[in-house]
């Protein structure tokens, strides 16, 4: 739909599948618009589900706990690695970078590009006083329309019952150094 | 005592006669004083059966290698290069390796070469790893060619083609790319060509060709992924296939594989306009989807390039199907970017099972429909 002066909307119907529960998925349906200008600015997204998310309480906790009571900052590189293997222990990690990433591509999209998260580069635990968890990531996405492959750090800050924040990203100017 | 191979049977028929070294001077003259003509068919019997006795004794050792490669896992390249003569030394009369070329660090570009013998048959050229990222690609085609070497004999559709037709498949196409992905940059995409001028290196191999070459589906950047390269052609790894189709003369066609995305594309990428022959690569790429899909449920989309996928220019498949090569396709492999170029290992077989039937389907109708 194109909405002279403002820009280009787009109305999707959606299933949503669970990555860790195949035959568990979930309608929805979601409107977005890419405002018009030569700013750069995230689409505006509204979205419906017609059903519930599968809850993950338990399984929340559970990582929660386990690094809770880490003696040392967590430390992780290459999520997955080059066979594309995923430890388990470091699963939850990678399913959080897929979360933080989905905001840092939601605010960087156009209608041009389409961005996906390539590899958790390296993921540092940050020590933090209050209840939240926090990890310092540095991501790869890559861009598939130039195919390019973009370092992002980002900070993301977790909690249970509190969700994901991305509470700061930058990213390299495009073209990772060769 | 003379050992007759093949004995007296009435006048004028020839007999066949081993003889013992201590006997030969003597067998040679009693026959030229009878004025009896021969002709030796074998100088030296024991060479013979020595030599059988090695060949035997070989392909249990290699065999043995090639049942137990793992086709499950990633491998280097020195790994696949040993695989490729395996796979030669235990299909001999089916399967040889030729050297088209080198590549910008002088590494040798091999293709394995399917064929039951004639001049020059037409043929079906296959490649993976274009990309050097794309690891499920040059994976894809270890099984595949594994798979095509194992059914001639035993698949009608297999056996059908390389009866009349020949198959070229290069596994590593990109294999400077490749090494570096082992040895650097796991996400590195392009060949490693120096750019004069330039910090930055190598040209991406898929915009290099003669297709529409320099249009907006490409860069003139040297940093840059798509990097078209300084003029068409100039990468040795896509010249040396230029000039061995072109001197070739009769391939049918051209199937190149790539990760990732889950589509099945045909030409054009450089323009909107459609292929004369649209209709019928569209209704091949819908059965080949559709059978692909048939073993795990894996979808696939098709069509065009550039109405599927990007404009891109200087692509493989639009050189081929400019220089009369009909049924050019391109595979973008698995998966849809959950896990994108680092597809785990577990998911090799999977793939290149699931791709066979498809490469068949294309491969039948290069066969039924010959031009």
């Amino acid at each position: 739909q194109d909405i002279a002066d403002v820009g280009h909307k787009y109305h999707l119907e959606l299933v949503l599948e669970d990555v860790l529960a195949k035959d568990s998925t979930v309608n929805c349906t979601a409107e977005v618009l890419y405002h018009l200008g030569h700013q750069p600015s995230a689409p505006e997204v509204q979205v419906t589900l017609q059903g519930e998310l599968r809850n993950t309480a338990e399984a929340d906790n559970v990582f929660y706990n386990r690094v809770k009571s880490l003696d040392q900052e967590l430390v992780a590189e290459n999520i997955p690695d080059s066979q594309g293997t995923v430890p388990p222990a470091l699963e939850p990690l990678h399913l959080l970078a897929w979360v933080a990433s989905g905001y840092l591509i939601w605010q960087n999209s156009t209608e041009s590009t389409k961005l996906q998260l390539a590899q958790v580069k390296r993921v540092q635990q940050v020590r933090r006083s209050d209840e939240y968890l926090e990890f310092d990531y540095l991501v790869l996405l890559h861009e598939m329309v130039s195919q390019e492959i973009i370092p992002w750090q980002m900070r993301v800050l977790w909690h249970p019952q509190h969700g994901v924040q991305v509470t700061e990203d930058r990213h390299q100017p495009q073209h990772r150094l060769q | 005592q003379l050992d007759f191979w093949r004995h007296a049977t009435s006048p004028g028929h020839p007999v066949d006669l081993r003889v013992t070294f201590p006997s030969l001077q003597a067998v040679k003259i009693f026959l030229e004083s009878n004025n009896i003509s021969y002709s030796i068919m074998i100088e030296d019997v024991q060479e013979l059966l020595d030599e059988e006795k090695k060949t035997m004794m070989k392909p249990r050792r290699v065999e043995r290698s090639t049942s137990t490669f793992d086709f499950a896992s990633y491998h280097t390249l020195d790994e696949i290069y040993a695989w490729m003569d395996m796979l030669v030394d235990n299909h001999p009369s089916l399967v040889s390796k030729i050297q088209i070329g080198q590549s910008f660090e002088n590494r040798p570009l091999y293709v394995l070469k399917f064929s039951t013998g004639g001049s020059t048959q037409p043929a079906i050229w296959l490649d993976t790893g274009i990309h050097a990222r794309e690891w499920i690609s040059p994976a894809t085609g270890i099984w595949t060619a594994n798979k095509i070497a194992e059914e001639y004999g035993q698949d009608p559709s297999v056996t059908t083609i390389l009866d009349s037709m020949d198959i070229f498949f290069e596994i590593v196409t990109n294999p400077d790319g490749f090494a570096f992905t082992h040895n650097s940059d796991r996400l590195w995409r392009k060949t490693r060509s120096i750019n004069a001028g330039s910090h930055c290196v190598g040209v991406d191999p898929n915009r290099n060709w003669d297709a529409g070459f320099g249009g907006s589906g490409s860069s003139s950047n040297p940093c840059s992924e798509t990097y078209r390269g300084p003029y068409a052609h100039s990468e040795r790894e896509v010249k040396a296939i230029v000039d061995f189709i072109l001197g070739h003369g009769n391939v049918k066609s051209v199937i190149s594989i790539h990760s990732y995305s889950q589509m099945l594309l045909f030409p054009y990428g450089y323009k909107t306009a459609p292929v004369p022959d649209h209709q019928e690569l569209n209704e091949l790429a819908k059965k080949a989807v559709s059978d692909l899909a048939a073993l795990y449920g894996t979808k696939y989309t098709y069509g065009s390039v550039v109405d599927t996928i990007y404009m891109a220019d200087g692509t493989t498949i639009d050189w081929a199907y400019d220089n009369g090569v009909k049924y050019a396709f391109s595979f973008e492999l698995r998966d849809t970017g959950r896990y994108g170029f680092l597809l785990p290992s577990s998911q090799i077989i999977p793939t290149a099972a699931e791709t066979w039937p498809a490469l068949l389907d294309i491969m039948v109708h290069v066969l039924e429909h010959p031009y």
